[in-house]
């Protein structure tokens, strides 16, 4: 039978259209309706939404610091994760287990809770960081943290870090054990070998954890929301906004799907990139 | 004396005695293999003349001097993986000079070199090459090209030819032996199939737990088997009355030992014979000259020669 295939996938894919495809869809259709303080949302087809979005220095403005917010994320957990991946996978057989476990762990706890404890420790003068230092005579106020980019940045890359820290994992485990001292055999020095051998061999797996982590970091919501709150908005939690508290729909549907066209554009793109570049080199 | 000296050269991992007490003298020029089964430390062996484990006790001394006392990336020493461990993101002639550019040799010199080297191993026209767009066999070569460009002191060959298929390693062993006289670096051989350490080295050391339990030419080691283990282990041999006879030397003729033909087995060059006699059941073979052969259950008797 040719079509039991395609029957007995149906169920699956009648519910990736029924959760996926049409809200998506809506979405896209309601970015194109028209909304009034009094009149609500009007199903016309209209560019008013996407022209504010596209010409206001208002909009301009939140995805410039969205972008540059997840740059920031992506280029720390890299310079942060890859080394940490790299030590994690030299590590003897009961620590590595072990130190796994401390840095997936924190994927197990909700992010809210993660990022609510940046809060209780930098959050303004009672933050228990920012206490301490001023007692300590450190620093004459608290640190700026809340409401700040800084403390954005810092917030998503500690909880954006374990998928930068799996992908590296993932390429170093594909190295050859013996790698290393064939580079040293030819003469090469430790700083040598990670630099012309090992590094070039993760690469891809940096690439494609950067990908994972400026997805995540350029459309995440709790953790902006949470340290950056109404006075520092980012994309995500700017949609939120117009859908739940000024309830113009419509431009809040324009700005999410901004985000994701962006977004898409650049995970393709970037793994269009890594692909051409490594597709001779790795299998 | 020597050029490389291995004295008293013994690892424990705990209590696990990889190697026990080995010594061994290598001549400057000599192919030296390292023959036993696995985990018989030869391997281990060759890691620490490479550097990469320390040993738990003796001495390795490379042209009179101390080599423990030099850092594994100083050695200048040639290796080839079993894995080859090329490196994937650089093509064939910067795998091979990667070892030049690290002695810091320019870099017109180096294009030479590796030039020279790759027509060496007959890679000439692969020079743009990666790693993974070669078979098998060409990576092997490429290690080897990578291993001999810097003029080692010595060449480690670690199970080189073990990932080859049948036909190929036989090529690769006549090849791998003309390579070595041509530039006449001295080798050493890490293998547990005997027929490759015996077709390429001028000395073999039959390793077992850790001990040599022979150092001698191939035939040496063949024909006068210093123990059972290494007449077991290069080749079959069968124990006849407390004597250790090879299969091919036993004939079957009109007296002698008399036995009931148990199996018989073909294998195109030769015939592969079990009997069963009075002294056990002993193993011959035979070669196949055209002749008819005695067949299963035929009653025959064997004849060898008072030598062997």
């Amino acid at each position: 039978m040719r079509t039991t295939p395609y029957l007995m996938s149906l169920p699956a894919l009648a519910l990736f259209a029924g959760v996926v495809v049409v809200p998506l869809a809506m979405t896209v259709l309601l970015s194109f309706h028209d909304w009034g303080q009094y009149k609500g949302i009007e199903p016309v087809f209209i560019l008013k939404n996407w022209h504010e979005v596209l010409s206001d220095s208002y909009f301009h403005e939140m995805f410039g610091r969205t972008f540059r917010i997840a740059f920031c994320v992506t280029l720390l957990a890299a310079l942060l994760g890859a080394p940490e991946a790299y030590i994690l996978n030299r590590m003897k057989s009961p620590w590595r287990g072990l130190f796994l476990l401390v840095i997936l762990g924190p994927l197990l706890i909700s992010v809210v809770a993660r990022t609510l404890g940046w809060a209780l420790l930098f959050g303004g003068s009672s933050g228990l960081v920012n206490k301490a230092l001023i007692n300590l005579g450190l620093a004459s106020s608290p640190l700026p943290f809340m409401f700040t980019e800084t403390g954005v940045i810092v917030a998503l890359t500690h909880v954006l870090m374990p998928y930068m820290v799996l992908a590296v994992w993932a390429s170093l485990q594909r190295l050859d054990p013996q790698i290393e001292n064939a580079a040293i055999a030819l003469g090469a020095g430790p700083f040598t070998v990670l630099r012309r051998i090992v590094l070039p061999q993760v690469m891809p797996g940096i690439l494609s954890g950067a990908v994972i982590v400026f997805a995540l970091a350029a459309s995440a919501f709790a953790t902006p929301a949470i340290i950056g709150g109404r006075r520092l908005k980012v994309a995500s939690t700017l949609a939120y906004d117009e859908f739940l508290n000024t309830l113009n729909w419509p431009l809040g549907a324009a700005v999410a799907v901004l985000l994701l066209v962006a977004l898409v554009a650049i995970v393709w793109g970037t793994n269009r990139l890594v692909e051409r570049r490594y597709a001779q080199v790795f299998a | 004396m020597a050029f490389l000296e291995l004295e008293n050269l013994s690892k424990a991992f705990g209590t696990y005695k990889a190697v026990d007490g080995l010594t061994l003298s290598v001549e400057k020029g000599e192919f030296v293999s390292l023959l036993g089964p696995s985990g018989c430390g030869k391997t281990t062996t060759l890691q620490m003349i490479a550097g990469f484990v320390e040993p738990s006790g003796g001495a390795i001394r490379l042209g009179g001097k101390d080599l423990l006392a030099v850092k594994p990336a100083k050695r200048g020493l040639g290796i080839v993986f079993q894995s080859y461990a090329l490196f994937p993101h650089m093509t064939v002639a910067e795998n091979v000079g990667f070892g030049l550019e690290m002695q810091g040799v320019a870099a017109a010199e180096r294009m030479t070199r590796v030039g020279e080297t790759l027509e060496l191993v007959g890679l000439g026209a692969f020079t743009a090459r990666f790693p993974r767009q070669l078979s098998g066999g060409q990576q092997q070569r490429v290690a080897l090209a990578r291993a001999l460009v810097i003029r080692p002191q010595i060449l480690l060959l670690d199970e080189p030819l073990s990932n080859l298929d049948a036909k190929l390693r036989e090529g690769m062993q006549i090849e791998l032996r003309q390579i070595q006289r041509t530039v006449g670096t001295t080798t050493i051989l890490v293998t547990h199939d005997q027929a490759e350490a015996m077709a390429l080295s001028d000395r073999i050391v039959v390793m077992n737990q850790g001990r040599a339990e022979q150092i001698a030419p191939p035939h040496e080691a063949y024909e006068k088997p210093a123990t059972a283990f290494v007449a077991n282990f290069l080749g079959k041999t069968n124990l006849v009355n407390g004597a250790s006879v090879r299969p091919e030397r036993i004939a079957f003729a009109a007296s002698g030992l008399a036995g009931t033909v148990r199996t018989r087995i073909f294998q195109g060059n030769h015939w592969l014979y079990q009997v069963d006699t009075a002294s056990g059941l002993v193993t011959v073979i035979r070669q196949n000259s055209g002749d008819a052969m005695p067949a299963e259950g035929d009653t025959v008797h064997l004849a060898w020669g008072a030598a062997s």
